[in-house]
C-alpha cells in the first residue's frame, strides 16, 4: 500500500532528455582527479605519494574511523597529491593519477564465485563492502557499512530508492534497465546481512521501462517487490520515501533505522553486486550529463575522478551554459570550476542555459502560503524566512529550522522568487554556530 | 603549486557561470500570474456590473485602478523603493475598492479611497505583504464618511443605468438586504438575487458570476476553497437556523447571496496578505468571518456586515497562525498538541 506523503512540488521532469540514452563507455581521461573525502565523515589519508605507480582498483586512501577507503579507478602514475577543486565548492586534498590507459587490474582483485559468496558470512559482507569504499550513491554518501551495521537487528523493512525524482536525471532510471540482475542480486546480499527476507523497489510511475525490466528479472521466490509510487518531488527523499512506502514517519532528528527502515540506492546496490562477486572495488559509476543546452544527452559510466570538462566535451554544449550543476535542479549544486572531478555520489551533471535564468526583482513576501503547502516537512518556510533574515536563534529554532532537508520545495513554488533555501541554509549555520561546543 | 585550471588553458572552455543555493529551477508561478489569474477571476462580475448598472461601472473600476497604480507607483518613486507596479497587486486592490462602491460613487471619491488603500493601509506599512488589513475593505470603511453616497443604490437595468459623467439621473432602489434588514424578502426573486440583478455595490451583486470566478481560481490554485467554503457555510447554516423571515431554505439562500458575501468570501477573505496561512487557521477564520457578518446583519444598525467581519477577523490572523500551527514531519502526535 502506497501512501502519498504531504507537501512536495512537481517540477518539469525533462526526463526525455536522457532517458532513452543507452548507458555508455566513457573515453578514460588522461588525468583523474580523486578527492580523499567522497562521503560523510572522516577524510582518507593518502596511501600513495608523487611518483608512485598505482593499478586500477588500488587502494590509495584510507583512515580510522568513520570512513571508507578510496581506489585508484584506473592504472597509471601519481602526479601530485594535493589539494584541488571539488564539487562541492571547496578545495580537497586530492590523489592525481596521470592514466596510463593499459588498465592493468590490481592483483588483489578476484572474482567470487557463487559458492564462495554463500559462505562468506555477514561480517566478511561487510568488511568487503567496506574495503570496496561503497557509500550511498544517491548524493548523501553515508558509508554503506556503517547504515548496514547499525541497522542490524533493528529493520524489518529493507527499500531501495529508484525514486528519482529530480529533473533531468536518468542515472539509476538506465542502471534498473541495463542490469537489473547485479542491482537485485546486491539487494540480496543486503537481506542476507539484515536477516530480512523481504525488500521493495521503490518506483516512481515515470519510469515504464525500468519498470517493466525489474519486474522481469524479480525472481518471486527471493521476497521482493515492486512498488510504483505516483512521481512527485522529492520521493527520493529518504523520510519522505519511507513514509511513501511504509507510512512511518521518522522521528524528528532520528535516523531511518528508529522505525525499522533501511533505505539503499539501486547503485548501492549494484556496487554491493560487483564489490562482492567480481570483487571490484567503487570506482565507477553512472553519470547522467544532460540538460537544456546539452546537444547530446547521455549516461556514461565514467571512472570517478573524470572532470566535469570532459563530461560537458562528451556531450556537446548547444549554447553558453549559465549554471553547470553537481546534480539535479533541485538539490545540485551550482560549479564555477569546471575541473572538478565526479565523486561516488555524482549522479548528474546538468548543464542549465541562459533561459533558466530568473531574476528576483520583487523579492516581497505575499503570505501566499504556497511555501507551506509545498512543505514535505510540514514547516512554515514562511515564518522561518521571518526569522532567519531578523537573525533571531531562538526564533530560528522555534520554527524548527533545523528539521529543513533543503529541498527545495519551498523556494521552487515561491511566487516572489524568493531565496529561502539559502536564507535556510546560513540560518542553520548560524544555529550551529551559537550551540555552545560539544565536550 | 596546484596546476593552472583547465580553463584557463584552453580559452574554448571559459564560460561565466553562474553560481547560486539551490534550487536551480523555479516554478513559472510569481506574483504577477498570481494577481494576472484574480483579474481574470473578477472579470465575469465586471462583465455583469456592466450589464446591470451600464457602462459606468466600468469607468468606475478603471479609475480606480489606474489611481491605484498612479499611488502605489508615485510612493515607491518619491520613497526610493523598487517598483512594485508590475506584480499587479495595486490593480486587483483597485478594482476590489471599485466592486464594493456603489456604482453612483463620484471619480474624485473613489480616487480617495485608493490614496487611503495604497498610501496609507498598504505602503506605510511596509508595502505589498505587510498590510495587515485589507486595503480595500479598509478604504471602504474609511469612505462611510461619506455614508449618503456610500449607500445610495440605483436600480439596475439599462433603462436606470447611471450616465457615464453624471449621477444625477440615477433611480435609487432598496438594496435586497435593507428588505432583509427589516424583516422580509420581498420584492426580488431568489433567482433574480443569484443572477445579480439588484441593487447593491457595483460589483458584489452577481453569486454565479463571482462563483465563476471564484471556481476558475481554485482550479488555477492560486486559492483553496477552505476559507471560502467556512465562510460561506457558517452564513448558510446560521440563515438555516435562524430565518428571520420567508422559509428557512429561501432565507439561507437570500443571507448567502445578498450583500458582499461571496465577493467577501472568494476575494477579500482570501486576500493572501490578510489571511491565516495555517490550514486550521484559515477554516477558523472563515467561521469567524461568517459568524461577525450575521451578527452584524441581524443585530447592527446598517445591514451589511461582510467588509467589517472581514477586517476584524484580519486582526486575528497572527493569532489564528499560531493556533493552526500543523504538526512537523515526525514530531510525536501529543507535542504537537502540546503547542
Amino acid at each position: 500500500m502506497a501512501f502519498s506523503f504531504f507537501g512536495g512540488v512537481h517540477p518539469k521532469e525533462n526526463k526525455w532528455y536522457a532517458e532513452e540514452q543507452r548507458t555508455l563507455g566513457f573515453p578514460e581521461p588522461d588525468i583523474l582527479v580523486i578527492p580523499m573525502s567522497q562521503h560523510i565523515g572522516a577524510p582518507c589519508q593518502p596511501l600513495v605519494k608523487k611518483g608512485d605507480t598505482v593499478t586500477m582498483g588500488q587502494k590509495i586512501g584510507d583512515n580510522q574511523g568513520l570512513c571508507v577507503p578510496v581506489h585508484a579507478p584506473v592504472s597509471g602514475k601519481v602526479k601530485a597529491v594535493e589539494m584541488r577543486p571539488h564539487s562541492s565548492g571547496m578545495t580537497q586534498m586530492s590523489v592525481v593519477i596521470e592514466n596510463d590507459h593499459k588498465g592493468t587490474l590490481c592483483p588483489d582483485i578476484h572474482p567470487r564465485t557463487p559458492e564462495e559468496v554463500a559462505a562468506l558470512s555477514k561480517e566478511d559482507l561487510m568488511a568487503i563492502i567496506r574495503e570496496a569504499g561503497i557509500v550511498g550513491m544517491g548524493g548523501a554518501t553515508f558509508p554503506t557499512h556503517v547504515k548496514l551495521s547499525s541497522g542490524m537487528g533493528k529493520v524489518d523493512t529493507i527499500i531501495v530508492n529508484v525514486s528519482e525524482c529530480e529533473p533531468y536525471i536518468v542515472a539509476d532510471d538506465r542502471l534498473c534497465q541495463e542490469f537489473p540482475d547485479e542491482m537485485l542480486s546486491g539487494l540480496q546480499i543486503i537481506m542476507k546481512i539484515l536477516d530480512q527476507k523481504a525488500a521493495v523497489v521503490a518506483m516512481e510511475d515515470n519510469k515504464e521501462a525500468a519498470a517493466k525490466a525489474i519486474r522481469a528479472a524479480i525472481d518471486p521466490k527471493t521476497g521482493i517487490r515492486l512498488e510504483i509510487l505516483p512521481a512527485k518531488y522529492p520521493q527520493g527523499a529518504e523520510k519522505q520515501l519511507i513514509y511513501a512506502v511504509t507510512g512511518r514517519e521518522v522521528p524528528s532528528g532520528g535516523l531511518p533505522a528508529a522505525v525499522g527502515c533501511a533505505v539503499f540506492n539501486a547503485a548501492t546496490c549494484k556496487a554491493i553486486h560487483d564489490a562482492v562477486y567480481e570483487g571490484m572495488p567503487l570506482i565507477r559509476r553512472i553519470v547522467t550529463v544532460s540538460g537544456d543546452i546539452v546537444m547530446i544527452p547521455r549516461n556514461l559510466l565514467v571512472p570517478i575522478g573524470t572532470s566535469f570538462d570532459d563530461l560537458l566535451e562528451a556531450a556537446g554544449r548547444g549554447g553558453v551554459p549559465y549554471k553547470v550543476l553537481s546534480g539535479g535542479p533541485m538539490m545540485g549544486v551550482a560549479q564555477f570550476d569546471l575541473s572538478v572531478p565526479v565523486t561516488k555520489g555524482t549522479n548528474a551533471v546538468t548543464i542549465l542555459g541562459q533561459k533558466n535564468r530568473y531574476a528576483v526583482s520583487h523579492p516581497h513576501c505575499i503570505r501566499c502560503g504556497k511555501c507551506m503547502d509545498a512543505c514535505p516537512m510540514h514547516l512554515m518556510p514562511v515564518k522561518m524566512y521571518e526569522a532567519a533574515t531578523s537573525g533571531n536563534v531562538e526564533e530560528m529554532k522555534s520554527y524548527d529550522m533545523l528539521d529543513c532537508i533543503e529541498c527545495g520545495c519551498c523556494a521552487y513554488t515561491c511566487p516572489a522568487t524568493i531565496p529561502l533555501v539559502q536564507a535556510f541554509r546560513a540560518g542553520k549555520q548560524r544555529i550551529r554556530d551559537a550551540q555552545p561546543p560539544r565536550k | 603549486m596546484a596546476e593552472p585550471i583547465k580553463q584557463m588553458k584552453n580559452p574554448k572552455y571559459f564560460y561565466e557561470l553562474t553560481i547560486s543555493s539551490s534550487p536551480h529551477a523555479h516554478s513559472p508561478v510569481t506574483t504577477q500570474v498570481i494577481m494576472r489569474d484574480v483579474l481574470i477571476a473578477l472579470l465575469p462580475a465586471l462583465i455583469g456590473s456592466v450589464c446591470f448598472f451600464g457602462f459606468r461601472a466600468l469607468m468606475v473600476t478603471l479609475v480606480s485602478a489606474a489611481a491605484c497604480v498612479f499611488f502605489e507607483w508615485g510612493y515607491r518613486k518619491i520613497m526610493k523603493k523598487d517598483s512594485t507596479v508590475y506584480d499587479l497587486s495595486a490593480v486587483v486592490t483597485g478594482v476590489l475598492l471599485a466592486y464594493v462602491c456603489p456604482v453612483t460613487i463620484p471619480y474624485w471619491m473613489i480616487i480617495i479611497g485608493d490614496f487611503f488603500a495604497i498610501v496609507l493601509v498598504k505602503q506605510l506599512f511596509g508595502g505589498i505583504g505587510k498590510n495587515f488589513v485589507n486595503p480595500a475593505l479598509a478604504a471602504r470603511a474609511f469612505l462611510f464618511s461619506w455614508p449618503v453616497v456610500m449607500s445610495t443604490w440605483v436600480k439596475p437595468g439599462f433603462e436606470n443605468a447611471a450616465g457615464i459623467f453624471s449621477t444625477a439621473d440615477a433611480v435609487t432602489a432598496a438594496t435586497p438586504l435593507a428588505a432583509m434588514h427589516a424583516g422580509s424578502l420581498e420584492g426580488v426573486s431568489l433567482l433574480e438575487l443569484m443572477v445579480g440583478n439588484v441593487g447593491g455595490c457595483l460589483g458584489e451583486t452577481s453569486a454565479v458570476l463571482l462563483l465563476i470566478g471564484g471556481a476558475y481560481l481554485v482550479i488555477r490554485k492560486v486559492i483553496t476553497p477552505r476559507i471560502p467554503l467556512a465562510f460561506i457555510g457558517t452564513v448558510a447554516v446560521i440563515g438555516l437556523l435562524f430565518p428571520q423571515g420567508n422559509d428557512r431554505i429561501t432565507w439561507m439562500l437570500a443571507s448567502v447571496c445578498s450583500g458582499g458575501v461571496m465577493l467577501g468570501a472568494i476575494f477579500m477573505a482570501t486576500d493572501y496578505v490578510t489571511s491565516p496561512i495555517t490550514k486550521a487557521g484559515q477554516i477558523i477564520f472563515g467561521i469567524g468571518c461568517g459568524v461577525i457578518t450575521m451578527v452584524i446583519r441581524y443585530f447592527g444598525a446598517y445591514n451589511e456586515g461582510v467588509s467589517y467581519a472581514i477586517l476584524v477577523m484580519n486582526a486575528c490572523v497572527v493569532l489564528l497562525d499560531k493556533v493552526g500551527r500543523p504538526r512537523k514531519f515526525g514530531a510525536p502526535k501529543k507535542e504537537a498538541a502540546k503547542k
